[in-house]
């Protein structure tokens, strides 16, 4: 499994040809205690970098952007009923949703961990 | 892409704070004046805050660690006591002959009735009765004084300058600091300090004294903005972190961002300048109506005073209400209020309640909806969540009325 990274803090884990997305735990701190997450809806086609997802904290919305271009196939049933997992587990348990990756080629124009974490210390 | 009602993405970017500014008035002083920090603003990110651009200055969103989060210290003001710096508010002193009659001219305030060591609520209006601030006044020894919003300061002063005849001499303030105590252990907390001719105990709220601090003089009001019992705490810019630091000793007190505050104040059902008032809104709408006392209502005599008269025997065509939204989706700052197709409001402040653990907000809404108890809809990014139009405060205030 190879996990990529996006300037907008989103995570991407790839594992037989899909993608499962979520928000960095730079993201959640910065966001702080989230409330509520918008997903997508299950068979919907978003082009990378479009809004894929909202996440809700008491204070702010923010979007999350789809990392690469697919089909959503799958999102995370555990957000509803508690979003507070994006806080506590934020690149596992607290995943947003997985994807069909259509052009693998949008994947090698991510980061990989050491430049994602270069990337936030520089912030 | 944003999709609250200002930019707002994961970063770069800055929290949508909101506390008493119009974005426009916030740009137009931060190109006018490059302002200095805060009393405490070394303080504040010694203590690991998150700082954000606010009225002007960097102020401290939320404070790090585990004890820190908007969540987390909301929820010890409500259990504790939090200390809140409020420094970027204006205070200034009113003084000069005839006093009383020049600031009657100005605030539809009775100051026959305010009296020595009382605190009030007032509203600086335009000739039109919409709202310029909001403010507190208190009757110091021939002196009169205000404290107003920080992003509103600068024009309040212009205004009041203005308004005021030449004799009546305006300070402000600004070699003072502003703190908050606020919480149902924030009286105990402060007594093991204060010091004076009576005890910090014979305050009750909106009542105001001269104490001692760790030898720093202080004016201490029973007053604040979260609807717990607490003091708003008035020093010289040159002691705020001796006495930050050492209310912060006390068990019970944590330092406490403006995330925090907005949520708090949201369920007390406490207006914000700037966005649940304006220019744009009268008090009347609002449901401010003590803000007008009753001498000056029978009188006039005060900016606005035809507009606010008519309305407080006519009524108005839209009223400020509170808001409680099913699910868990907060509603905020310009979501549409419906009642059916017809577009019947807009919410003006909305979030998401800590203590209720639910979704609140305030809106205006044409009046025939305003009753408690009235099932509306809120549009949240196309989508319509059922709410009910409900009494404020969300949470009921704990002020300290006396024993």
């Amino acid at each position: 499994m190879t996990r990529y990274f996006t300037d907008e803090h989103e995570w991407i884990d790839v594992e037989d040809g899909i993608a499962t997305v979520g928000i960095t735990d730079y993201a959640q701190g910065q966001l702080g205690d989230i409330v509520f997450v918008e997903l997508p809806e299950v068979g919907a086609l978003i082009e990378q970098g479009k809004d894929a997802a909202v996440v809700e904290s008491v204070k702010a919305a923010s979007d999350v952007y789809a990392p690469i271009t697919g089909e959503i196939t799958e999102v995370n049933p555990a957000l509803e009923g508690d979003p507070a997992l994006v806080n506590s587990a934020p690149e596992d348990d607290g995943w947003f949703f997985k994807m069909t990756i259509a052009d693998e080629g949008e994947l090698d124009r991510l980061m990989d961990e050491d430049s994602y974490k270069a990337f936030v210390e520089a912030l | 892409m944003p999709t609250g009602p200002s930019d707002c993405r994961i970063l770069p970017g800055r929290p949508q704070v909101t506390d008493h500014d119009t974005q426009e008035d916030f740009d137009d002083h931060l190109e006018d004046l490059p302002l200095d920090p805060l009393p405490l603003d070394a303080w504040h990110r010694a203590k690991g805050a998150r700082m954000v651009p606010f009225a002007g200055y960097d102020m401290p969103i939320h404070y790090a660690g585990p004890s820190g989060g908007i969540v987390a210290e909301h929820n010890w003001t409500r259990e504790n006591a939090g200390l809140f710096d409020v420094s970027h508010m204006g205070q200034l002193l009113l003084s000069g002959p005839d006093l009383d009659a020049a600031v009657e001219a100005v605030l539809p305030i009775d100051l026959s009735t305010l009296k020595l060591g009382q605190q009030r609520y007032s509203l600086l209006l335009d000739d039109d009765g919409g709202v310029l601030d909001d403010l507190m006044v208190s009757r110091w020894p021939d002196a009169l004084y205000l404290v107003v919003n920080g992003a509103t300061k600068w024009d309040d002063i212009g205004t009041l300058r203005e308004a005021l005849p030449d004799d009546i001499t305006l300070n402000h303030l600004d070699d003072h600091a502003l703190l908050a105590l606020q919480g149902p252990k924030a009286a105990d907390a402060l007594a093991r300090h204060a010091t004076g001719e009576y005890p910090l105990s014979a305050l009750t709220f909106m009542r105001f004294g001269r104490f001692t601090i760790a030898g720093h003089d202080v004016t201490i009001a029973r007053a604040g903005y979260t609807g717990e019992d607490g003091f708003e705490i008035s020093l010289p810019a040159a002691a705020a972190e001796d006495i930050a630091t050492l209310l912060c000793g006390e068990p019970e007190v944590q330092p406490i961002g403006l995330g925090a505050r907005d949520s708090l104040r949201l369920e007390a059902g406490l207006p914000l300048y700037g966005h649940d008032m304006s220019p744009e809104t009268s008090p009347i709408e609002a449901g401010l109506n003590f803000g007008i006392n009753k001498r000056r209502r029978i009188e006039g005599g005060f900016p606005g005073a035809d507009r606010i008269i008519r309305e407080l025997g006519e009524g108005t065509a839209r009223r400020w209400v509170g808001l409680r939204i099913e699910g868990r989706l907060p509603a905020r700052e310009g979501a549409e209020v419906f009642s059916g197709a017809d577009k019947i409001g807009t919410v003006t402040s909305g979030g998401f309640s800590p203590t209720l653990g639910a979704p609140i907000a305030m809106a205006y809404v044409v009046s025939s909806y305003a009753a408690p108890g009235t099932a509306i809809e809120v549009e949240v990014r196309g989508k319509r969540l059922s709410a009910t139009v409900s009494p404020t405060p969300f949470v009921p205030h704990r002020y300290f009325r006396g024993s």
